[in-house]
């Protein structure tokens, strides 16, 4: 599987299913494009001919505004057809604005309201220590979500009940929805925080296929601690004007034109390689 | 007369159901003395789950975990419950439906010493006005067990209230609790009294009083506040041709607002014992309920009050 092609797929499909919709967010979609591209197409046991699977792997989407790239990844993995794109935040249509589990097949839990995704992922895991089972668990958050209090009960819990099951994926793309999180909340040290709250801390550059997979292979291999993975992405990467410009956090769609040079840039990254 | 508070009722249901189920757990957010689920921690500690004094994570966690098919009681005080994990609730347990009961005891100004920040008066308009959430507040003993069997065995997002004080058994022993389903525990023609949880044997004692007098009042148990038994009350409604509701919960959007919706096409007057929307404050619980007007005698002088001036029919 080449994972950088289907990565291009995937932007493509969500910055086109956000034109069709007239809003959406793209930024985030696209900074965390390539960690969605490897849960989906190399990490996760997920099989769109039994999505009810009790052995599959989970992936929740905790910074559930950037359901338009999960959505992509779903929907290239036959779990529905791309006709539902431009339905996309349309009335009846199935794909919401922030996922819905009961609309869209492949979408485990309705999040949206930041933090609540990564606590569910917790219960998640919980459950399936208890049930002593093998399936992983994998949590994507924004980096602004990291505001919340929520997720730091939830990383307090997760570490004292040794979640090693539990994989956390922080989209750090260092802009939240005003401006970057040095002006709102400075998150940094963040690496410290975590390992302060007791979980193993990988770091990457969330673009590098290679850096996102052997951050997944430590993580399984990692025992009596959750791992969050702190991936240093761009907002907006692929499309140079979306590129670190806290406009393109939401919910703005691109005109035909921009549409256009951005799918044009984005076929451009595969090309090059030829 | 025997008597028990609906949260050590709660606390002895869970572990009697324990036996007989094993397809539910217990959460806590380190309240287990004060809504008495310490009783199951010590009967089935590998079932019960501290989540701490973290009760957003709690409430959201509890849906990831009962998708796994095991059902969580979400416990620990009303006011966490309603107000402080109430959009966890909402956006983590109740839009998706998840199978998640959540329990909170220290309702009402009943909660008495701990005064006003712990006095939850309301969580009954909170939790009624969620789409897809029940909502069950039981008069005793015996109806916390069954409602709380038929939370296990009713699928879909539950909110039970429990209680402090203790409280005598006021239902007969063959009841059979059903959700949606209100009780007639004394039969009458001249006014209908409608009650809920700690009210309704204050309610009798108040109905008690009123046949000295020779006003005979029907008393209703409403004990499952969503989705409300609007025949029952309707019937009474036009039998009585007038109600007094009776709540340890403010006047605003709880068992009043509730039963005169239940009324609306058909409507009689409807008078509230209820907090009249204002924070009380500590103190004991029953001289909180006579100071804020919500004790047997208010119950039974508003009853007086309204049969005198009948002529507003």
């Amino acid at each position: 599987m080449d994972l950088k092609k289907m990565a291009t797929v995937l932007r493509i499909d969500a910055l086109n299913m956000i034109y069709c919709a007239g809003s959406g967010h793209p930024g985030g979609s696209l900074s965390a494009a390539d960690i969605v591209t490897t849960l989906y197409f190399d990490e996760m046991n997920i099989d769109a001919g039994n999505p009810q699977n009790p052995d599959r792997d989970f992936f929740v989407l905790s910074k559930g505004h950037s359901c338009p790239i999960v959505y992509a990844a779903l929907a290239n993995k036959d779990f529905f057809s791309k006709d539902w794109y431009k339905r996309l935040r349309h009335i009846n249509g199935e794909l919401q604005g922030h996922p819905d589990r009961k609309k869209t097949p492949g979408i485990e839990f309705n999040s949206g309201s930041l933090s609540q995704g990564f606590s569910f992922a917790i219960g998640k895991a919980l459950a399936l220590k208890r049930k002593e089972k093998k399936n992983r668990v994998y949590v994507l958050t924004g980096c602004g979500e990291l505001d919340e209090g929520q997720i730091w009960e939830g990383a307090l819990f997760a570490s004292h009940n040794k979640l090693d099951n539990l994989v956390a994926i922080v989209d750090y793309n260092r802009l939240q929805s005003d401006a970057c999180n040095d002006d709102i909340l400075c998150l940094e040290p963040l690496d410290r925080k975590w390992e302060a709250f007791g979980w193993y801390v990988i770091q990457i550059d969330g673009h590098d296929f290679d850096q996102i997979k052997k951050a997944f292979d430590q993580a399984r291999l990692n025992q009596n601690k959750p791992t969050i993975i702190i991936a240093r992405t761009i907002k907006g990467k692929g499309v140079s004007f979306m590129e670190n410009a806290p406009k393109w956090h939401g919910s703005l769609a691109p005109t035909p034109d921009e549409l256009k040079t951005a799918i044009a840039e984005i076929n451009a990254t595969v090309s090059v390689q030829k | 007369m025997e008597k028990e508070s609906l949260r050590t009722a709660f606390g002895k249901s869970l572990v009697r159901l324990a036996q007989k189920y094993d397809n539910f757990v217990v959460f806590d957010a380190d309240v287990a003395g004060g809504t008495c689920t310490h009783l199951f921690r010590n009967a089935f500690p590998d079932r019960f789950y501290q989540f701490g004094i973290a009760e957003q994570n709690m409430m959201s966690a509890a849906a990831g975990f009962s998708t796994e098919g095991i059902i969580p009681f979400v416990t620990c005080y009303a006011v966490f419950a309603s107000m402080r994990a109430i959009e966890q609730a909402r956006n983590s347990i109740a839009y998706p439906d998840y199978n998640v009961k959540i329990v909170a005891s220290h309702v009402g100004i009943d909660v008495g010493p701990d005064g006003v920040s712990h006095q939850a008066i309301e969580d009954l308009a909170i939790y009624r006005s969620i789409p897809n959430f029940t909502v069950i507040s039981p008069a005793d003993d015996m109806e916390v067990y069954q409602a709380t069997e038929s939370m296990i065995n009713t699928y879909g997002p539950i909110y039970m209230r429990t209680g402090r004080s203790e409280v005598p058994k006021v239902n007969l022993p063959e009841y059979k609790f059903k959700i949606g389903k209100g009780t007639v525990l004394r039969e009458g023609a001249d006014i209908t009294i409608v009650a809920t949880g700690i009210m309704v044997h204050r309610a009798l004692e108040a109905a008690q009083q009123l046949s000295l007098k020779n006003i005979d009042a029907a008393v209703l148990n409403i004990s499952t506040i969503k989705p409300i038994d609007k025949e029952l009350l309707n019937t009474y409604s036009k039998k009585t041709g007038k109600m007094v509701t009776c709540e340890d919960h403010n006047i605003h959007g709880g068992l009043f607002s509730a039963v005169l919706e239940a009324i609306s096409s058909n409507p009689v007057p409807v008078f509230p014992i209820a907090i009249k929307d204002v924070f009380a404050e500590s103190g004991d619980s029953f001289e909180l309920a006579k100071k804020y007007n919500i004790d047997s005698k208010d119950i039974y002088q508003l009853c007086i009050e309204v049969k005198k001036n009948e002529t507003f029919r």
